[in-house]
């Protein structure tokens, strides 16, 4: 493929940014229109068992109450897989918190009044909210996500570990997190003529209004789903949350527009989260390193509505050469809200577990924990023999360890002291895959000279519009002043959401052969205003099969505990990357960086507590669920690796939104390790966890 | 009961005269009834400052804040900051530097730094990054951007 | 949120007589708020104290200083003879919320905000102190961040403020338009009644805070130990004022924070260091002495290490 470099490359600003610094960029819930009303969400308050009965007499006596929606007076949805989706649907409670019934009300006020009112009386029964790893409902899913084999076995593991020189065998635990993105979920519904206009905080407007159509037993056509601004999503906007939903059956009730918001707490319920994991891992090696066996058996939740197996051990599949080896999954179906896609899902878990192991096995083996990572750099991909299209860990723990300073490292743990603080320093490497998924783009030559690019795409703080308008100038041979970037609507050609780190690839491998044959035409006498569309799906069935595409990474980490208090600080937290070409190195860094600040937010604050008397997350709001603040973030640098792969697409790019997260809670625990000499397995690390092993 | 109130205050240097429920904040306030939807709300309980506002100069959670107590007051929302069609030093810096992705804590994290700013300056600190940070903890920022955050508003501090 | 009158006082005695008839006080309203969104609170009528003239920092001829109750925190942390006379008071203040909250909050809303504890403000369980009699799912539940003093069969929720355990080390007192009670008596450990946390009457209102002349010679420090770096409530801070003659302990004055329902005034830490000299064995032991009434919970043991060893350093930096 040949590849043009001019808009690509460069630190552009966000084309955005103007609107976002002046408060004008308008987000989902920020939609006027006439005759609105406000919803506002009840939710269950038993984790399982049924409505007996709803009391709405003081609710809709409340001034300004408009109706009080439930399975008593809600219309019919379509049948669907989703059953998080399936809401108001029946009497049924499967968790705590979950939707039972949208309070309408001509304001705001009125509308929390009016849901404050509603009186529900359930008949429940027993619940099981806890995991724990010898549940008695654990069973090994047939796959995990997203199509992966549960179980893998290679050679004997066993017997690896049997006749390993060296043996670890740790467990390691990450309590459930929850996305949190800085804008709650929110959705203002209009039914125009059995046609239904959705604004909503989706990071695939495309994705959503499918669902919506089948869930409306309406034809795609009939919807439309608006999503310009998104507030972040890390995943939990990347399929429908059930808000969207609701709101689109409250207008449908009421024959009114509808908007509502999800409040911080309800977040906690039914947009999304990651599974709590307990994992437990066995390396085996000879006295040098060499691994023999490598075993990653990994235990998570799901609920009892839908399956959601997060593939916490596939990174033990491919990381790492072993002869011998096993990775499982085990599920217990809890009485909990339906655990979903959190950034890096799988890798970012996993790899906590994984890299943190390595570095307990570097220190048993004696030898540096970078140095046992290169020893066992697998030439080919050990899950299935293929090449790599690229892969420059390496690269990347070598360049970092300079940059790092890691050749000065004494590995002794506890032994460094300035002032108050234990010092130490950690590493752990990083991985994401890299893929790309069918898309179309439209391209227009504008009568007045500019081009107009058209596409489904979303934009949730990763720079889409950005990157886009680059892709598209490039392949024009324009400037990207030139090029008008249209996203975020589903009005627009279906394509791929924001989400798995395939966005970029995806869209641009539709954008770059529709402006290059917008080009052609041009250029052959034909005369704007030109349309040309591309669809990407029959290119993506060529693509080759035998080939491992995978983005690669290196984290460092520098950590100080106090001394009497147990309080960790990570002054330093590098990392360096391998995704191939860095398309805009200004929105590129910005991503890698809030990968590795959400790193550091899971490795030392996050954790939603799961009540276990009344079966829902305890701390539900940001001053009980604690996210870094901007005095936790201290000297945050990620560099990048020159990286040249022909196999990914025309930009030569992997997807760089998630593979921050990946690695660095490892390389922290294992800088907090190399400090203090505790070694806490258990996230998050904090002063609970340390104060009683300090000196 | 709604007991509405009638409530006198300006907005962005524009006096304002409104009936409001008792019940409203000054965030709702602005989103529902002024349409001025800079200031964003991302908690509604003063544990995020993606609403922050300056109220009489002063900056402030909007969330918190009962519409009805603020008779008189002068507000200066994100929508406010800019003079003359002119970004503000800060919204500037904050494009430069790449302090934002996906901008919802960006106008609270604007209008705190301006008041943050001002405050510093009141009482004679010079603001280095440790001091930046600690003064913007109240203003939560999910996507990361904190690092070029503080970049950002060191280089306006600095001039 | 239910409706309310609202009204705003003219005078402090409009205010009570407000206040007598059942209208809630509101100061700057960053907790009550806060807390009529999660329907914890359901005034039925607020009287709006904000603007009442009880906002001077007075110097009194004692040496002391007089505080009015609707000072904002931030006013109060950087006023210049708070800071030269009691900076512990000044530091817990800025180790405390935000810069937005501490704008807004007033130093009376600060002394009477409430428990943080989760259940307390989830109204859709079972709580001692928001329901009296319906139950304390916290001690059976989760409760890492409660209490290991001075809680009860009851309650074991604790008092989130900083600044009271800064006051409370001072020997602050608490002015309220009919009396003057002692700060650390003030407050009231729950027992079998968690909801009633102060002395005040219904309808009493707060006008000022008073503290002594600052002690000759005596050294201070405000230390707090949380999970993230700032913008938390502490897991357990410490508020010491000590002097110290000849490297011997005249007088020491210690206060916890995050441990108990209310500042927990270490008297037993006190009287054990009161004459001893100022070394290592003495603040262990004074800690040693406080921590024998510690009663941690199944998940907070670490807070009880954690006293002692925030005791140690804050008295080994204050003493030296």
């Amino acid at each position: 493929m040949t590849v043009l470099t001019r808009a690509l490359g460069a630190p552009m600003t966000r084309v955005e940014g103007g609107l976002k610094v002046s408060g004008e960029a308008r987000y989902a819930y920020e939609h006027r229109a006439q005759r609105l009303v406000y919803g506002w969400i009840v939710q269950s308050t038993v984790a399982r068992g049924r409505i007996a009965s709803l009391e709405l007499e003081d609710a809709l006596a409340v001034p300004g109450a408009v109706a009080v929606v439930s399975h008593a007076n809600a219309p019919a949805l379509q049948p669907s897989d989703r059953a998080e989706l399936a809401v108001l649907q029946s009497n049924a409670v499967a968790y705590r918190g979950q939707i039972v019934a949208c309070a309408l009300g001509e304001t705001l006020e009125a509308a929390r009044e009016v849901a404050a009112r509603v009186a529900i009386a359930y008949e429940p029964e027993r619940h099981d909210v806890v995991l724990y790893a010898e549940h008695p409902r654990l069973f090994e899913p047939e796959t995990v996500n997203p199509r992966y084999p549960a179980r893998t076995d290679q050679g004997d593991a066993d017997a690896g570990l049997a006749t390993a020189n060296v043996a670890i065998d740790c467990t390691y635990t990450t309590p459930a997190f929850h996305n949190n993105p800085m804008e709650p979920h929110s959705s203002m519904a209009l039914w125009e003529d059995g046609s239904l206009l959705i604004y909503d905080s989706s990071q695939g407007a495309p994705y959503a209004r499918d669902q919506l159509a089948e869930l409306f037993g309406l034809e795609p056509e009939q919807v439309r789903v608006i999503s310009e601004h998104v507030g972040g999503g890390f995943g939990s906007k990347g399929t429908p949350r059930p808000q969207v939903v609701i709101a689109a059956l409250c207008a449908k009730v009421v024959g009114r527009p509808v908007k509502l918001a999800v409040t911080r707490q309800q977040m906690f319920a039914f947009t999304g989260y990651r599974t709590p994991t307990i994992q437990r891992m066995r390396l085996g090696a000879r006295r040098d390193g060499t691994l023999t066996a490598l075993v990653h058996d990994a235990i998570l939740q799901t609920s009892t509505l839908e399956q959601f197996a997060e593939q916490a051990a596939i990174c033990s599949r491919m990381m790492y050469a072993a002869e011998n080896r096993r990775t499982t999954h085990r599920l217990a179906a809890l009485d909990v809200p339906t655990p979903s896609w959190m950034r890096a899902p799988g890798e970012c878990p996993g790899m906590y577990a994984l890299e943190c192991a390595m570095d307990e096995l570097a220190i048993s083996c004696g030898i540096d924990p970078i140095e046992l990572r290169v020893l066992n750099e697998p030439p080919l991909d050990p899950s299935n023999g293929h090449p790599w299209s690229s892969r420059n860990l390496v690269v990347c723990l070598r360049e970092g360890a300079e940059r790092f300073g890691w050749q000065e490292r004494d590995p002794t743990p506890g032994v460094r002291r300035e002032g108050r603080w234990l010092v130490g320093t950690g590493v752990a490497a990083s991985t994401y895959p890299a893929f790309r998924q069918k898309s179309q783009a439209r391209v227009r030559a504008e009568a007045d000279g500019g081009f107009t690019v058209m596409i489904g795409a979303a934009d949730i703080g990763t720079g889409a519009r950005t990157v886009i308008a680059q892709i598209a100038a490039d392949a024009l041979e324009v400037s990207p002043s030139a090029v008008r970037v249209e996203i975020g609507d589903s009005a627009l050609p279906p394509a791929w959401l924001a989400g798995g780190s395939g966005g970029t690839a995806s869209w641009g491998s539709a954008v770059v052969p529709a402006c290059r044959l917008l080009r052609e035409r041009l250029g052959a006498g034909e005369e704007a205003p030109l349309e040309v569309s591309v669809d990407t799906e029959q290119e993506l069935e060529q693509d080759r099969r035998d080939v491992s595409r995978h983005a690669f990474g290196a984290q460092f980490a520098e950590a100080r505990v106090d001394v009497d208090t147990g309080e960790v600080r990570v002054p330093r937290l590098l990392g360096v990357f391998a995704a191939g070409r860095i398309l805009n190195p200004l929105t590129a860094r910005s991503q890698f960086i809030g990968g590795m600040t959400m790193g550091l937010s899971m490795a030392l604050h996050e954790q939603s507590v799961i009540d276990r008397e009344f079966g829902d997350y305890l701390n539900h709001d940001f001053a009980q669920y604690h996210i870094a603040s901007c005095a936790d973030a201290l000297d945050i640098d990620a560099v990048w690796v020159e990286e040249q792969d022909p196999y990914l697409n025309p930009m030569g790019s992997k997807g760089i939104g998630e593979i921050g997260i990946v690695g660095t809670a490892a390389a922290i625990a294992n800088a907090v390790h190399h400090a203090t000499g505790v070694r806490v397995r258990d996230l998050p690390i904090g002063p609970a966890r340390l104060v009683r092993g300090l000196p | 009961m709604a007991s509405e109130i009638e409530l006198e205050l300006t907005v962005n240097g524009v006096p304002r005269s409104l009936e409001v429920d008792v019940r409203t904040t000054l965030l709702d306030l602005l989103r529902e009834h002024l349409d001025l939807i800079g200031a964003k709300k991302g908690c509604d309980h003063g544990q995020c400052g993606a609403c922050t506002v300056l109220v009489n100069g002063h900056r402030a959670n909007a969330c918190l804040l009962l519409a009805v107590s603020l008779g008189g007051a002068d507000v200066t929302t994100i929508e406010g900051l800019a003079s003359d069609g002119e970004l503000h030093q800060l919204q500037r810096a904050f494009i430069e530097h790449d302090a934002f992705q996906c901008g919802y804590c960006t106008p609270g994290q604007i209008c705190s730094a301006a008041g943050m700013l001002s405050e510093a300056s009141e009482e004679g600190v010079a603001l280095d990054a440790a001091e930046i940070r600690e003064r913007m903890s109240g203003n939560l920022c999910r996507c990361g951007a904190y690092v070029n955050i503080v970049a950002a508003i060191a280089e306006v501090a600095e001039r | 949120m239910r409706s309310f009158d609202y009204a705003r006082a003219a005078s402090v005695d409009e205010a009570i007589r407000a206040g007598a008839d059942g209208a809630v006080y509101l100061g700057g309203g960053t907790n009550l708020v806060d807390l009529m969104k999660l329907g914890v609170v359901e005034p039925g009528a607020l009287v709006d104290v904000s603007r009442l003239p009880l906002d001077m920092i007075e110097e009194l001829p004692t040496g002391g200083l007089r505080i009015g109750a609707t000072v904002r925190n931030s006013d109060l942390a950087l006023n210049g003879l708070v800071r030269e006379r009691y900076p512990v008071l000044s530091q817990a203040l800025l180790a405390g919320a935000s810069g937005q909250i501490r704008n807004v909050a007033t130093v009376a809303g600060n002394l009477l905000q409430r428990t943080r504890c989760p259940y307390f403000q989830d109204v859709s369980k079972p709580c001692n102190k928001r329901r009296p009699g319906s139950g304390c799912p916290a001690i059976k539940g989760a409760h890492q961040g409660l209490a290991i003093f001075g809680h009860s069969d009851a309650c074991v929720a604790t008092h989130p403020s900083d600044m009271a355990v800064a006051l409370a080390a001072l020997d602050a007192r608490v002015e309220t338009a009919s009396r003057t009670v002692a700060l650390n008596d003030f407050y009231v450990l729950p027992e079998e009644r968690p909801e009633l946390e102060t002395v005040l009457e219904p309808g009493e209102l707060v006008v000022a805070v008073s503290l002594e002349a600052p002690l000759e010679g005596a050294r201070s420090a405000y230390r707090k130990v949380r999970e993230r770096a700032s913008f938390s409530f502490a897991l357990v801070s410490v508020a010491v004022v000590a002097t110290v003659v000849d490297g011997t302990v005249r007088s020491a004055r210690i206060a916890f924070g995050g441990v108990a329902p209310r500042p927990w005034r270490a008297l037993k830490a006190e009287e054990a260091l009161s004459g001893r000299e100022a070394s290592a064995e003495s603040f262990e032991a004074a800690a040693a002495a406080e921590l024998e009434q510690a009663r941690p919970l199944r998940d907070n043991g670490f807070k009880v290490e954690l006293v002692r060893r925030l005791l140690v350093w804050t008295l080994t930096e204050v003493c030296k």
